[in-house]
């Protein structure tokens, strides 16, 4: 009965990376002092086109580029009205969550009542898990090769962004500046950076990221389009509590990801954990199943409330988060 | 000058984001609104969905189809008589300004297709005794102008299950998964799973259900990871479902194993798994009520009536089956379908059948055997009659022997 717990290692990463791209791209645009709200809609909009392109040309490489630039382009959007116009981002990332989402809906709507349909996939199927890569030697290891080393490109490429996004903020010199910018961006402007640029630069990759994972929801759904509800299932909005969850660092993202991943899991899986090995995980079954499902959100707001707690200088929270820098208020 | 700006880009966005996700939440104002008349020509039809009328899939779509298609049956036009107000919550207060509105359009009848809409249609039928209300899936009515509608889709489950039955004797494997939106809390699903569930066994008595509750009508993604479940860690080789997208279909699709969908046919979501998947035509339904409050609306209560029809009326049915069910399945789903059909036997009753036979000679066998629950109390006594209606559509809260709820 090893087969479930393998199984559940395996779900705990090929459902929940999703959340760490939404993550890594919601730090890194919090780090430019921005606050993002948009981040539901910015994956499902990057879901949409990334997927739509990439079943036309069935190819994978192009649906990530597709999702990334359209994406972007919603991060452009944000950063043109929050940086540019000074619009307040709360009201601001909210629009374009029900925007994102009502587009999702809109173009879903519009192709599968047109003539020619929701696009079918053809030849190699444009599947996250059906992509896995075997890692010779590594994937052939009994129960940890299937569980770690037996995952599509995406799933690496997620936790390469948040390996990679840690160095860039630690050890490089943009990276210092645009931490800089996010804890008082007066400051920064006065030892010339260019506020604007860094802001409007690093909104727009962190948003492509997070289309990056709109688009892997997409994949793992099938790629079916229904009127139910979103691929992307509200993982927007976990992300964004994820980021506080890894105290605005990419390293703990990925901590952070499967630690609820965990719990999500385990919702799903509680009853086949039990069944599988009736002594040692039995009790699980006498809890109720409706517990479960309350268990991730509980982990965190469990978690939210102690890392604010935290004291102020140990938090990674960028000072000047949420608040439009105005050149002339200085 | 720059907050201007900003306040209309937001603005505009806002309202475009409005229009994508309500798609209509008013009424068309099309028809030309004279009150009063029940002519063909003037007869307007209203209707409150719970999502948008623009659904591709789904309960509101199914609703919405049937309505139209009805319309077509009698004589109406859809784009000109047929009045929608969509994405209505559960809400006495939003129901009723929809019911307002429709009146206010000159409805003649109005069909309400959610449960919750139940408390505010009732009211309203008092405020218009001259429209006719009609709720799906509701319990109330009154004897003038209020009734419910709903179906026998466990008969088509039964039928299903059929199909699910031959299947796992052909390939060896008795274990049968059914992914559901809710287990014993509603009646909708605890009978559609026993109805199912006897389906399988009349084929395949040794045959075992496990059911997955997903606890919710709709997600995706839980959908997906049940079936995966169930075939991974119960060696499920059939997945039946009672929700609302096709990733259970597809997960048996991806895993070489069969199943049954539900609301559509869902071969084209599975073309290997997919064997037969147990439909609705709400148009059987609307185009009898239309029939009725066109000719006389008066006597609507005594000629329609509260609605609960089933495969004799055609509201519902099973899907083509697939190449992909056993040669046997056609043959005996006629059988069982004839039974139901002529109303000589029903699903819950003390009657079980059982199916033998090749292809070509399958024949069907009546005995006499208690409606047994999981959990050894005896329901129905052997060749005792079919349990209540009313048990069906509102109180059954108990699994039959070979069910097993895995969480």
């Amino acid at each position: 009965m090893l087969d479930v717990l393998t199984l559940f290692l395996f779900n705990i990463i090929v459902y929940n990376i999703p959340l760490l791209y939404g993550t890594t791209g919601e730090i890194m645009i919090e780090k430019s002092g921005s606050l993002n709200l948009g981040v539901e809609g910015t994956m499902a909009i990057g879901a949409v086109a990334g997927y739509l392109v990439g079943a036309r040309c069935d190819n994978l490489f192009i649906a990530c580029v597709v999702s990334f630039i359209a994406s972007g382009l919603v991060g452009l959007l944000f950063s043109f009205l929050t940086v540019t116009l000074q619009a307040n981002q709360n009201v601001t990332g909210l629009t374009i969550t029900t925007f994102g989402v009502a587009f999702y809906y809109f173009v879903g709507n519009a192709l599968s009542n047109s003539p020619e349909g929701w696009p079918k996939l053809s030849g190699t199927r444009l599947d996250a898990q059906s992509q896995a890569i075997h890692i010779p030697g590594l994937s052939d290891i009994p129960f940890i090769g299937k569980a770690f080393f037996s995952h599509g490109i995406l799933v690496y490429a997620g936790i390469l962004i948040a390996v990679l996004m840690w160095l860039y903020f630690k050890k490089t010199v943009p990276g210092l500046k645009l931490r800089a910018i996010g804890e008082n961006p007066a400051a920064a402007d006065s030892l010339g950076v260019n506020v604007a640029l860094y802001k409007y630069a690093h909104i727009i990759v962190g948003s492509g990221i997070m289309g990056l994972g709109g688009l892997y929801m997409g994949l793992n759904m099938g790629g079916t389009f229904e009127g139910s509800n979103c691929w992307i299932n509200g993982y927007g909005w976990i992300s964004i509590a994820l980021v506080i969850f890894a105290n605005w660092s990419p390293a703990k993202a990925i901590l952070g990801t499967f630690l609820f991943g965990f719990f999500n899991t385990l919702r799903v899986q509680n009853a086949a954990l039990a069944y599988a090995f009736p002594n040692a995980l039995g009790w699980l079954t006498k809890i109720p199943s409706h517990f479960f499902s309350a268990l991730p959100f509980i982990i965190t707001l469990i978690v939210l409330i102690t890392s604010s707690l935290t004291a102020k200088g140990k938090s990674g929270e960028p000072q000047a988060i949420g608040r439009n820098y105005y050149r002339e208020d200085r | 000058m720059k907050k201007l700006i900003s306040m209309l880009v937001t603005a505009a966005l806002a309202i475009t984001s409005v229009f994508a996700l309500a798609g209509c939440n008013s009424a068309k104002e099309t028809g030309n609104g004279t009150e009063g008349g029940n002519g063909a020509s003037d007869f307007k039809v209203g209707a409150i969905y719970i999502n948008s009328q623009n659904d591709t899939a789904g309960y509101t779509y199914a609703h919405h189809h049937g309505i139209t298609e009805a319309m077509k049956q009698v004589g109406l036009d859809p784009a000109k008589d047929l009045f929608i107000v969509d994405n209505v919550p559960e809400d006495d207060e939003k129901v009723k300004q929809a019911i307002d509105q429709l009146a206010g359009n000159g409805c003649n009848i109005i069909f309400g297709i959610s449960f919750g809409y139940i408390n505010a249609m009732e009211e309203k039928a008092k405020e218009y005794p001259d429209i006719i209300f009609s709720h799906a899936t509701g319990y109330l009515s009154n004897d003038k102008n209020f009734n419910n509608y709903f179906g026998r889709i466990y008969q088509a489950r039964y039928l299903a299950g059929i199909a699910a039955g031959y299947k796992s004797l052909a390939t060896g494997n008795n274990n049968i998964g059914y992914v559901s939106a809710w287990g014993t809390e509603y009646a909708e699903t605890c009978s559609g799973i026993n109805g199912f569930a006897l389906g399988v066994l009349a084929v395949n008595p040794d045959a075992k259900i496990n059911v997955y509750e997903i606890s919710t009508w709709g997600d995706q993604e839980l959908e997906r990871q049940a079936a995966e479940t169930l075939i991974d860690t119960y060696g499920c080789g059939v997945i039946a479902q009672h929700c609302d997208s096709a990733q259970p279909q597809i997960v048996a699709n991806e895993k070489g194993v069969f199943g049954c969908g539900y609301n559509s046919d869902m071969t084209k979501e599975a073309p290997n798994a997919h064997l037969v998947a147990p439909v609705w035509n709400w148009d059987a339904y609307y185009a009898t009520a239309m029939k009725a409050a066109m000719t006389d609306p008066s006597t609507f209560m005594t000629t329609v009536g509260n609605y609960y029809e089933g495969l004799n009326s055609g509201l519902v049915d099973v899907s083509e089956l697939s190449a992909n069910c056993e040669p046997q399945t056609k043959e005996a789903i006629e059988l069982a379908k004839k039974m139901m059909i002529s109303g000589e036997w029903d699903v819950f009753s003390g009657v079980k059948l059982s199916f033998s036979g090749d292809t070509g000679s399958v024949t069907v066998e009546k005995t006499n055997s208690a409606l047994v629950t999981n959990d050894g109390k005896e329901i129905v006594a052997a060749g005792g009659p079919s349990v209540d209606d009313g048990v069906i559509q509102g109180s059954m809260n108990y699994y039959v022997e070979g069910v097993t709820q895995v969480n």
